[in-house]
């Protein structure tokens, strides 16, 4: 496997909370371009991965490099301006604004900066950013929808605006926490049909997911997560046929 | 169609609060509230509490401390009335510069938390301004008697065009006394300047992301905003306009006190945003006429007037009820005030914008039976 294709590397990276050894020697590379799925039992230590990745917990030790650049110790922020967007397990969205104002606020970001004192231009005027909010909702299937207030979406209709927020910043790498949690299997289908039309433009996306469908139908790779350890990584067939991600499905939890 | 400059429905909106501020000598004169020194504190107190909204009805950010650069705009104005020259002009601008070097500050550390523990730093450090105010620093602020012009003030500037005065000098604008209802219209023409860069704030996109802030602030760090210099934006533009309110009120009485930067003063103008409605435009100058109204109108009344009253009651009853309002009214107004703000705030938590708005929906409605189910549009 070409090395030079790699565009997130997490090396060595170990993550304790107290006693609990959440991450254990975890080393993850992820090729660009490829959708890279963790799978894991509950408590594996998945989303706690994530949040090392995209800066929301710092690693115990190890670190991870994405492009080149050393994610340990920056900011959130910075983080997502290196072109790393995330979705959220839980939608993190702006409840009290609406649809299309949540979908633009993003776009500001890629836009202007981690900060920009842009005060006395009016909102109406930036019509580009409203445009492409706009197109941004008319692909997920949400523009008919971008006046209401965000908090009033259904829970699946939130997620598809989460991930609409993602895809306006043109990520490089995006972080997807279960996208398809309480989406109803036609929502779900048409999450799938949209992260591969994602797919066809490059996108680099590390995918979190207990939903097997979804897994299989979008992977390139996947790694077993279980016990804060990797025991298993590889194509899907070769996943699928390992005994030890039977045994960490089936045997180590029930 | 849309104007980049300004939408119709926020033109409509300026004209209008432009419109029913100049001619509030006019319109409050029925309600016994038609007099310049009055008109005058409401302009002040609504310039503070517009101000006051930007970070608390954007950001969310609650501070308990505004009354600091309040003060701190007043003793900047008295002593450019001193040291200067006794026009208005050269003393607003310095006291909204220093208010704002002030909130910088204070601003920078007290946003290093958030939430309550945001709120008692700021709390914090208003208290300690108002004891250096009201003794450590007795040389710069006069210390309890507070800091007044005086005859012998050098005012150089003054003095360098020859211009004297005779009697208790008294501020003014290109020679004119600010006195009066020249007074008030000064302070009005700041009211509607204030108002309007308060509506360019909230229409921009800066406004936009001062209301993501207070919606949720771990998003905004995910999606790459760093969220500190937003907030502190907001904290420095809100303590101007402190400032700004605090050099009028030296305008209008050109005398500073340290207990102008007690911690009810900052309490009061939390009061006056909440009452108006926070996050709205007009709410906390609505709330901060109704308080000031209410203090003018109860603190003057007396068992005297009680008495008479109630004087249509039997005398025992008359005599009970007397004694019982009187506790209200005069320096018990702040009772009365109370009772009004956890009525509203059990009752209408979106403040008076909120019946407003409640009202405005219920006309509408029995305006248009046929009205279609409108989803709620989003602020």
């Amino acid at each position: 496997m070409a090395n030079s294709n790699v565009v997130l590397h997490v090396a060595d990276v170990h993550k304790r909370f107290g006693g609990l050894h959440a991450l254990a020697d975890i080393d993850l590379q992820v090729e660009e371009g490829q959708t890279h799925a963790i799978i894991g039992p509950n408590g594996a230590g998945k989303s706690t991965l994530l949040n090392v990745i995209i800066g929301k917990l710092a690693p115990t030790s190890g670190q991870v490099v994405f492009d080149g650049a050393i994610l340990t110790g920056r900011k959130p922020y910075q983080i997502n301006q290196l072109g790393i967007a995330r979705v959220f397990q839980t939608p993190e969205i702006f409840a009290d604004l609406s649809v299309l104002h949540n979908v633009m606020i993003p776009a500001f970001a890629k836009r202007d900066g981690t900060f920009t004192l842009n005060m006395l231009r009016s909102l109406d005027s930036e019509t580009g950013i409203r445009q492409e909010a706009e197109h941004m909702l008319e692909d997920v299937g949400m523009l008919n929808r971008k006046d209401m207030q965000a908090a009033s979406l259904s829970r699946g209709d939130k997620r598809r605006m989460e991930l609409a927020m993602c895809l306006i910043q043109h990520p490089r790498l995006l972080l997807l926490d279960e996208p398809t949690a309480g989406m109803s299997r036609h929502d779900t289908n048409t999450t799938i049909e949209l992260l591969k039309k994602i797919k066809s433009r490059g996108m680099t996306k590390v995918i979190i997911e207990h939903d097997m469908h979804v897994v299989f139908s979008l992977a390139d790779k996947i790694s077993v997560l279980a016990q804060g350890r990797i025991i298993a990584d590889g194509t899907p067939d070769e996943v699928r046929g390992n005994p030890k991600v039977q045994e960490a499905y089936l045997g180590g939890t029930h | 169609m849309p104007t980049t400059f300004m939408s119709r429905n926020d033109l409509l909106l300026f004209l209008g609060f432009t419109i029913v501020v100049l001619a509030m000598p006019i319109w409050l004169a029925p309600f016994g509230a038609g007099y310049p020194d009055l008109l005058q504190r409401f302009m002040i107190y609504g310039i503070f509490a517009v101000g006051f909204n930007i970070l608390f009805g954007l950001t969310g950010y609650l501070s308990f401390g505004h009354a600091a650069f309040f003060g701190v705009g007043s003793y900047t104005a008295v002593w450019s009335f001193k040291l200067l020259t006794l026009d208005a002009i050269p003393a607003m601008v310095f006291a909204v510069i220093v208010s704002a070097l002030f909130a910088l500050v204070i601003g920078f550390l007290c946003l290093r938390r958030s939430g309550i523990y945001f709120s008692i730093l700021t709390l914090a450090f208003a208290q300690m301004s108002y004891n250096l105010a009201y003794s450590v620093l007795t040389p710069i602020t006069n210390g309890e008697t507070g800091l007044q012009l005086t005859l012998n003030d050098p005012r150089v500037l003054d003095a360098a065009i020859g211009q004297t005065f005779v009697g208790q000098p008294v501020p003014t604008l290109f020679g004119q006394q600010l006195s009066g209802y020249a007074g008030f219209y000064f302070c009005a023409g700041f009211l509607i300047l204030a108002f309007f860069f308060a509506q360019r704030i909230t229409g921009s996109p800066f406004g936009m992301m001062l209301k993501s802030i207070k919606s949720n602030q771990t998003r905004m760090q995910f999606t790459g905003f760093n969220t500190r210099p937003y907030a502190l934006s907001a904290f420095v533009i809100s303590g101007m306009y402190a400032g700004l309110a605090g050099a009028l009120l030296a305008v209008t009485d050109p005398l500073a006190g340290a207990e102008r930067m007690q911690w009810t003063a900052s309490g009061e103008v939390v009061l006056m945003t909440i009452l108006g409605g926070v996050g709205t435009l007009v709410g906390p100058v609505i709330g901060a006429w109704i308080i000031k109204y209410f203090e003018n109108i109860l603190s003057a009344l007396n068992d005297n007037i009680l008495a008479r009253f109630w004087s249509f009651l039997p005398d025992g009853m008359a005599d009970f009820m007397v004694t019982v309002t009187s506790k209200f009214v005069g320096d018990g107004w702040h009772l009365t005030l109370g009772l009004l703000f956890v009525i509203i705030v059990i009752f209408l938590p979106g403040g008076i914008m909120e019946g407003v708005r409640r009202i405005a929906a219920a006309v509408r409605r029995s305006g248009t039976p046929a009205a279609k189910t409108q989803t709620q549009p989003a602020e």
